[in-house]
């Protein structure tokens, strides 16, 4: 069980590492995002530091969707899925382990970089850690239910966009609890505590629907 | 026992006969209580102390963000019954209760933001319950986006079931969060109609509005799932048909 956990696990970071994709991307992706705000909204660092956390937020909720297509579809069309699916070990522990290491490549690189990317908006030495930590504890949120919406399109080609459409709109409470909870971090009418442990419990609940989701979606899509 | 009757009135043959006598029915009740509703609402009912006429809006507006959320709920429900039984009218149930429930929850968002233009003076409020049906017709977006972009119908069905359910699980935390994020972003400073108390004169007009609103949706259900349990009839028997000619041995080449 724990070993064919840690097969799956092994096998996706190594691909990850190999083929250069989604974790060196998507940083780059976080960082284009950062960038592009402040040449829309003007080089007010007052303005910028204000809603610098709901930027990085944003920017992470967009750069989770990158590579997400491929997270199933690869093994999909290669044949490797259905290899995977036909082992003893449940298909749930399959997508877990997916998931996990999608996370490791694409949700903890941001949350480490996102106080390097906070300085580009001015923010806070309070702020920086408060976006960290709020991004260590909501991107599994993202991306579980990423999982799911990526499992549902596995046999789409060009899945991306649909993706995206399906899986937006989920992910809207895990955006408005980790901006306010970054947001509560540095003062406000709210304890940090409380957003946070709703993160938290998002992150929790996704985990379990996402899976079951996820593998729900990629028994029966045959 | 009940279930066995549900079981007959589902089946796809039955459904289609009384289905079919039914809806005449069904559309004359819708067409009635329409009128007598329309009539109550425009003569009877008076115009508001506060919001003058455009109170009016509500006896469309309310009605329709009820049949909104029936509708998803009504998915849920089929999209359960696609799962587990893998029963062949649910999904003919799912795909003809996504159009129209979008389509009300579209008019709720309408009519909504035209009463908002006088009464709040804009005509989009980032208001609690108005970004909960706006996210609540994103969801429905995407679902019927999956429906068009996957072409085999029973992966379709699968697929479309699972993420009804995943929504359904996530609209209560969507709503929860919505509402967090409003009261946190502004006070409230918004006038909120209605109130806890409505008014005898208001109510009646509602309530014959609401229930002409549930028989009208259920028809056009009903209609919706006639369409589409005809279109793949259609659809097995072209195939069949194709089938046919391609097994028919080929007519030997006249000689010229």
């Amino acid at each position: 069980m724990t070993r064919a956990f840690l097969a799956v696990l092994a096998r996706d970071l190594r691909l990850a590492g190999r083929i250069g994709g989604s974790g060196a991307l998507g940083l780059v992706f976080f960082l284009m995002i950062v960038v592009m705000v402040p040449f829309a909204l003007g080089p007010d660092l007052n303005l910028l530091s204000r809603i610098g956390p709901a930027i990085l937020w944003l920017a992470a909720v967009l750069a989770t969707l990158i590579g997400l297509d491929r997270l199933f579809q690869a093994d999909e069309e290669d044949g490797s899925l259905d290899l995977i699916a036909g082992t003893p070990a449940p298909l749930e522990l399959v997508v877990v382990a997916k998931v996990v290491a999608h996370w490791l490549t694409t949700g903890l690189p941001l949350a480490l970089a996102a106080p390097v990317f906070g300085l580009l908006v001015a923010l806070t030495p309070t702020a920086m850690a408060a976006t960290s930590l709020t991004l260590l504890v909501g991107t599994p949120a993202l991306t579980f239910i990423g999982a799911a919406g990526a499992a549902l399109t596995a046999s789409i080609r060009r899945g991306g966009l649909i993706l995206a459409v399906v899986v937006l709109p989920l992910m809207i409470p895990t955006l408005i609890f980790g901006v306010s909870a970054t947001e509560a971090a540095g003062g406000g009418t709210v304890p940090f505590a409380t957003p946070l442990m709703i993160l938290a419990a998002l992150s929790l609940v996704a985990a379990v629907t996402g899976t079951l989701a996820a593998a729900a979606a990629l028994r029966w899509g045959e | 026992m009940a279930m066995s009757v549900f079981t007959r009135l589902a089946q796809p043959g039955h459904f289609m006969r009384w289905s079919g006598a039914a809806l005449p029915a069904l559309w004359g009740v819708a067409a009635t209580l329409l009128g007598v509703g329309l009539y109550l609402s425009w003569f009877v009912a008076p115009p508001d102390y506060q919001q003058g006429e455009t109170v009016r809006i509500m006896f469309i507006h309310v009605p329709a963000a009820w049949l909104g959320v029936f509708f998803y709920a009504t998915m849920a429900v089929s999209a359960v019954g696609t799962l587990v039984w893998r029963h062949p009218l649910a999904d003919v149930a799912q795909r003809a209760a996504a159009p129209i429930g979008a389509a009300f929850t579209l008019v709720c968002l309408v009519t909504g933001s035209l009463w908002g233009k006088p009464m709040w003076g804009t005509y989009w409020v980032w208001d609690a319950r108005l970004t909960s049906m706006l996210v609540l017709l994103l969801i429905y977006a995407g679902l019927l986006a999956l429906w068009r972009t996957i072409e085999d119908p029973a992966r379709a069905a699968r697929a479309v079931a699972i993420l009804t359910l995943v929504g359904a699980v996530n609209l209560p935390i969507i709503k929860f969060s919505v509402n967090w994020w409003s009261t946190l972003h502004q006070p409230a400073s918004i006038l909120r109609m209605g109130g806890p108390t409505i008014h005898p004169t208001m109510l009646y007009p509602l309530l014959t509005m609401i229930a002409a609103f549930s028989v009208l949706g259920i028809a056009l259900h009903l209609q919706g799932m006639r369409t589409e349990l005809l279109r793949r009839r259609v659809r097995t028997l072209t195939i069949l048909e194709a089938e046919r000619l391609d097994a028919a041995p080929l007519p030997a080449p006249q000689a010229a």
